[in-house]
C-alpha cells in the first residue's frame, strides 16, 4: 500500500468525483499522480473505531476458545457418554455451543473487518480506465494472417484425405465413453411389466407380516397395506408389489369390469367377500410415490406426493391431479386355509407411465 | 504520508523479493492491488453465492471424512434410540452417526445444508440484479450463460447431496426422479435402469450420486465459477449510473486493502450467519423421518425450495397422457418436467441476443440500466418472477391448503390460471409502473424537485417552487438510453416500397419486438445538457436519446427525431 503512488507505470488513477458521504481526505485533482494519505482525517472518531475493532477481535478469540472447549468439554454419543445420558440431548447441546461460540466467532471477525474497512481507513475512491475489448484491427488482421499462414504450413486445408481420415478416427473414440456406459445397469426387458405377485401367493401385513383372513377385515372404511409374502426385505420387489386392501360396506364398491387390448385390468370377480374386499397398486401411476392416504368417507385414495386422487369404490378412477390411469387392481382370492391371496399377478403394469408401455 | 508509511519490514519485503526473483509478479500484482471494484449492495449477492460455495467445499469435505455412501443394511444401534434395531442403510446410519455421535458432525450437516439453499438463493438473486440492471449485456453475454449453466448445475447437484442420506424424505424424491426419467420417451426406461443399475431403488444409486455430488459436479461448478470470475475480472465489473461513472471508466476503491477487507468481512458475515442458522434454525432432521422404504411416505412431502418448481409443476398438471402404437407418450410427467424450467433457462439464455436483435443494439454497456429505463425488460422479469412464483407455491399446495384452510384442489385449480394470468397482467402492470417512474423523471429534469414551499402570486395563484436537480441526482435521472425505432413496414420509403427487412414474418416480429422496446417517455426541454463531463458524451455507436416532448416514441414509431451525441 505503501507504494501507491510511487510508481508512473499502471493504470492511471485520477481522482473520482467525491462520493456521496463525506470525504475524510482532501486528495488532489488532476492528471498527475496524486498522494494517497494512510491516515483517516479524523483520528478521535478513529482512535474509537480502533478500540471498537479490538473489542470484537477480542470477542471473536474468546468465542473461538469457547468453540474449543466446547468441543472438548461436551461429549456425544452413547459411546462416550455415561450410562444412562441421553445422547440426543447432548447432541443439542453440543450443538448450541459450538454453533453458538463459531457464530459469535465469526460474526465479530466481520463485524470487526467492517468497522475497520469503513471507519479506519480513509475513505478513497479511484479510477480506472476500461480499455477496449476488440483488439486493435491491425491486431486482428495480424492474427488472422498468422492463423492462416499456421493452417497453411500443417497442410490441413491442402490435404483432405489426412484431414477426413483424422476426422474419422476420432468418431469411434468419442463414442467410446458412452459405450462404456453400457453396463452402468441391465436392460429393462419386461420387468416394468410384472411384480413378484403370483397366484397363491399370501398378502401379509407390511408391519407385523401377518396373513389375513376375512375375519381380520371387519370394520368397512379400513385400509391396509400388505405385501407379497417373503419378500419383506426386497426393496426393488417391493416397490412394485405394494398393496393396499381396502374394505368396504356391502354394496358401496363397484368395480368394473374393464378390458384394455384383450387383457382384463378389474372385474368385480377380483374381489373378495361379496365384493366388499378390494386391492389395488400402492405405487401411484403418475410418478411411482405410495398412494398413503384414505379418506373413508369419500372412498378417496389420495397420493401425498402430487394430490393425484382415486376413487376406490369405482374401481380406483382418477378423479383429480395428474396420474393419468387408475390403480391397477390386483386379483384376489382365498387359500385353503382362508388366507387372502392374490390369483395372479397384475394384469397390466404398475407404477408410473413409460414408453414401452402402450 | 510519513515516511514510516513506506517502510516494508524485511521479512516481507524478502519474500516478495524471492517470489518475484522466481515468477516476476510486482508489476501485475501492483495492477491487481489496484483493480478498481465498484461498491453497490447488490454487487454483493454473487459474493454470497460465492462465499457460500467455498463453506459448502469445506463443510462437505468435512462430512465426506464420515459419511459412508453404501446402500448396504445395516441394524442401528447407535445414539438415537428411537431407531435402535431398525434395518437401514449404510448411509442413512453413517449420516446419523455424523449427527449423534461426531462432535459438530450436526452443526457441519446443517451449515452445510443451509449454505446449500443460501448458494441457490443467492444465484436467484444475483441473477435478477443482473438481469434488471441489464448488466448482461454487451460484453457480458458469456458470463451470463455460464451463470444460468451454473443455477441449473446447483439445482442437480442439490438433488444428488439431499438424496445421499436414504431418508424416507430424499428416498420419495428419488422415486419421483424414477417416475420422470421413465416418462421420457424411447431412452426413459433404459435412462432409469441406467442410473439406477436396475430396478428401482436397487443399491447403485446412493454411490453414484456420491461420486457425482463431490467430485464431478463440485469440479464443474468450481471450474465455472473461476471461469465467471476471471471474465469479471478481465472485463471489469459494470456500475450503477452515478456522477463521474462513464461507460469508458469504472470507479471505485481499489482491491487491497478496500475490497480485501471488504471481501473478507462478506466472508464471516455469510460463514456466520450460516453457522447461526445451522445452530437455531433446524434443517433436514432426517432421524425423523426414518430410513427409506418404498411403500411410506408423509404429507407435506416438499424438496428443498429450489427444486418447488418442478414439484408444483408436477403437481399442477393435468392427467394427460397419449397412448399410440403400443406407445405410451406421458404428458402428465414430461410437460411439467421440461416445459417450465425449459422456458425459464431457454429464454434467460436467449434474452440479451433477443435484445440486441429487438433493439439492434450492438454497442458496448458497462452502466447498469435503472430497470424503469428498461419498461420491457423489466415487465419480462416480472412475468418471469410470476410464472416462477406460482409453480413454486404450487409445490406447496398441501401446506398452503393446511395453513389457509382453502381446499386443495381450489388451490390447484387457482394456480392452473394464475400461472398464465399473472405473468401476463404482471407484464402489462411493470412496464406500465416503469413509464409512469419514466414519466417522473422526465419531470424531475424538466422542472427539477418540489422543495415544499408554496407561493401565492398576486392574482391569487398558487405556486410551487423548485429547485433543479443536482449534478449527482441528475446524473442518475438522466441515465436513460432511448433506442432508435428499426424501420417498420409501414415506413415505406420514397418509392412506396417497404424495407425488404421488415416484409419477412421475422422482420415482422422485430418490428413488433421493437415498438416494444423503443416504448419510452422523451424528457423534455434542457435533455442533453448541463451534464457534460459525465461521460454520456462518450457512449458508443447508441447513444441516441430522444428530444421530442412528452410523445411516446413508440407511437407511430415514424422517424422521430434523435439527437446523435
Amino acid at each position: 500500500m505503501s507504494e501507491f503512488p510511487e510508481e508512473p507505470s499502471g493504470p492511471r488513477r485520477v481522482i473520482g468525483t467525491p462520493s456521496p458521504a463525506p470525504r475524510s481526505v482532501d486528495v488532489p485533482v488532476g492528471p498527475e499522480e496524486p498522494t494517497f494519505s494512510a491516515e483517516p482525517s479524523m483520528a478521535e472518531h478513529a482512535d474509537n473505531a480502533e478500540r471498537i475493532v479490538a473489542a470484537l477481535f477480542i470477542l471473536a478469540f474468546l468465542a473461538g476458545c469457547g468453540f474449543i472447549a466446547a468441543y472438548i468439554g461436551l461429549e456425544v454419543g452413547v459411546a462416550t457418554l455415561p450410562k444412562g445420558a441421553n445422547a440426543v440431548v447432548a447432541a443439542l447441546r453440543s450443538n448450541l455451543a459450538l454453533g453458538t461460540s463459531l457464530g459469535v466467532a465469526l460474526l465479530a471477525l466481520g463485524t470487526g473487518s467492517m468497522i475497520w474497512v469503513r471507519h479506519l481507513t480513509p475513505n478513497i475512491e479511484i479510477e480506472e480506465e476500461r480499455h477496449d475489448l476488440p483488439s486493435a484491427p491491425a491486431d486482428r488482421a495480424a492474427f488472422q494472417r498468422s492463423f492462416a499462414e499456421g493452417a497453411a504450413i500443417s497442410q490441413i486445408t491442402k490435404r483432405p484425405l489426412v484431414r477426413r481420415t483424422m476426422l474419422l478416427a476420432t468418431a469411434p473414440l468419442a463414442l467410446a465413453p458412452l459405450v462404456l456406459l453400457r453396463d452402468l445397469g441391465p436392460l429393462p426387458q419386461t420387468d416394468l411389466r410384472h411384480t413378484v405377485w403370483r397366484k397363491g401367493l399370501r398378502a401379509v401385513t407390511l408391519g407385523g407380516l401377518r396373513p389375513l383372513t376375512l375375519a381380520d377385515l371387519t370394520i368397512p372404511g379400513s385400509m391396509i397395506t400388505v405385501i407379497p409374502e417373503g419378500y419383506q426385505d426386497d426393496q426393488d420387489a417391493l416397490a412394485k408389489a405394494g398393496v393396499i386392501l381396502i374394505k368396504f360396506e356391502p354394496g358401496q364398491l363397484n368395480v368394473p369390469t374393464n378390458v384394455v387390448s384383450g387383457v382384463t385390468v378389474s372385474s368385480p370377480n377380483w374381489t373378495l367377500d361379496s365384493q366388499t374386499v378390494v386391492a389395488y397398486s400402492k405405487i401411484c401411476t403418475h410418478v411411482g410415490c405410495p398412494v398413503a392416504l384414505y379418506e373413508q368417507t369419500t372412498h378417496h385414495i389420495l397420493c401425498p406426493c402430487h394430490q393425484s386422487t382415486f376413487d376406490a369404490s369405482t374401481g380406483a378412477t382418477v378423479i383429480f391431479g395428474p396420474a393419468p390411469r387408475p390403480l391397477p387392481q390386483l386379483p384376489l382370492a382365498l387359500d385353503s386355509s382362508g388366507y387372502i391371496v392374490a390369483a395372479s399377478d397384475f394384469t397390466q403394469p404398475v407404477g408410473p407411465s413409460f414408453w414401452e408401455r402402450g | 504520508m510519513s515516511d514510516d508509511a513506506v517502510k516494508i519490514p524485511a521479512p516481507v519485503a524478502g519474500v516478495g523479493g524471492w517470489l518475484d526473483d522466481r515468477f516476476h509478479g510486482a508489476k501485475g500484482v501492483r495492477t491487481l492491488m489496484h483493480k478498481v471494484f465498484p461498491d453497490h449492495w447488490s454487487f454483493m449477492l454473487g459474493e454470497i453465492a460465492l462465499w457460500s460455495f467455498v463453506i459448502l467445499l469445506l463443510t462437505g469435505t468435512y462430512l465426506a471424512l464420515f459419511f459412508q455412501p453404501s446402500a448396504a443394511d445395516v441394524v442401528y444401534h447407535g445414539s438415537y434410540a428411537k431407531l435402535d434395531g431398525i434395518t437401514m442403510s449404510q448411509a442413512y446410519a453413517s449420516t446419523l452417526n455424523i449427527s449423534f455421535d461426531v462432535r459438530g458432525g450436526l452443526l457441519m450437516r446443517q451449515i452445510h445444508h443451509w449454505a446449500a439453499d443460501m448458494f441457490m438463493v443467492a444465484i436467484m438473486a444475483h441473477m435478477l440484479r443482473v438481469f434488471f440492471t441489464g448488466a448482461y449485456r454487451k460484453p457480458r453475454e458469456v458470463n451470463w450463460l455460464i451463470g444460468i449453466v451454473l443455477f441449473t448445475l446447483g439445482m442437480l447437484e442439490g438433488l444428488f447431496g439431499y438424496s445421499l442420506p436414504d431418508d424416507q424424505l430424499s428416498g420419495a424424491g428419488l422415486r419421483i426422479t424414477e417416475g420422470v426419467l421413465q416418462g421420457i420417451p424411447i431412452v426413459g426406461t433404459y435412462a432409469s435402469y441406467f442410473l439406477f443399475g436396475g430396478e428401482f431403488p436397487g443399491t447403485q444409486i446412493i454411490p453414484r450420486f456420491y461420486i457425482l455430488h463431490v467430485l464431478l459436479f463440485p469440479g464443474i461448478i468450481l471450474a465455472l465459477i473461476t471461469a465467471h470470475l476471471f471474465i469479471m475480472f478481465h472485463q471489469k465489473h459494470t456500475q450503477m449510473p452515478l456522477k463521474g461513472n462513464t461507460e469508458k471508466n469504472v470507479v471505485g476503491q481499489p482491491f487491497f486493502p478496500y475490497f480485501l477487507l471488504k471481501g473478507q468481512a462478506w466472508f464471516f458475515f455469510i460463514f456466520g450467519a450460516l453457522v447461526l442458522l445451522a445452530t437455531f434454525a433446524q434443517i433436514n432432521p432426517i432421524w425423523q423421518y426414518g430410513p427409506y422404504t418404498p411403500l411410506a411416505i408423509s404429507s407435506a412431502s416438499q424438496p428443498d425450495f429450489y427444486m418447488g418448481i418442478l414439484e408444483g409443476s408436477l403437481r399442477m398438471m393435468p392427467a394427460w397422457e397419449i397412448n399410440f402404437l403400443g406407445h405410451t407418450l406421458s404428458l402428465s410427467v414430461l410437460i411439467p418436467a421440461l416445459l417450465p424450467l425449459g422456458i425459464i433457462f431457454t429464454g434467460a439464455g436467449l434474452w440479451p441476443f433477443f435484445e440486441q436483435w429487438a433493439t439492434g443494439d450492438k454497442s458496448f454497456h458497462n452502466i447498469n440500466d435503472r430497470p424503469r429505463n428498461a419498461p420491457v425488460r423489466t415487465g419480462v422479469g416480472v412475468a418471469a418472477i410470476c410464472f416462477y412464483g406460482v409453480l413454486w407455491a404450487e409445490g406447496a399446495n398441501d401446506v398452503l391448503a393446511d395453513r389457509f384452510d382453502v381446499p386443495l384442489y381450489t388451490i390447484t385449480w387457482i394456480s392452473r390460471f394464475l400461472v398464465f394470468i399473472l405473468p401476463i397482467g404482471g407484464y402489462f402492470v411493470t412496464k406500465r409502473i416503469c413509464l409512469g417512474l419514466q414519466r417522473k423523471d422526465a419531470e424531475m429534469l424538466t422542472h427539477g424537485v418540489e422543495i415544499g414551499i408554496i407561493h401565492q402570486l398576486p392574482n391569487g395563484e398558487f405556486v410551487e417552487e423548485e429547485r433543479p436537480l443536482t449534478e449527482e441526482e441528475r446524473a442518475v435521472v438522466d441515465s436513460k438510453h432511448v433506442f432508435e425505432a428499426l424501420p417498420t413496414p409501414i415506413d415505406a420509403d420514397a418509392n412506396g416500397v417497404p424495407a425488404p427487412a421488415a416484409r419477412s414474418p421475422l422482420g415482422w416480429a422485430r418490428t413488433v419486438a421493437n415498438r416494444a422496446f423503443v416504448e419510452t417517455v422523451a424528457p423534455g426541454d434542457g435533455h442533453g445538457h448541463g451534464y457534460g463531463g459525465n461521460g454520456h458524451g462518450e457512449i458508443e455507436g447508441n447513444g441516441h436519446h430522444a428530444i421530442e416532448d412528452g410523445e411516446h416514441a413508440a407511437v407511430g414509431g415514424d422517424g422521430y427525431d434523435s439527437l446523435e451525441e
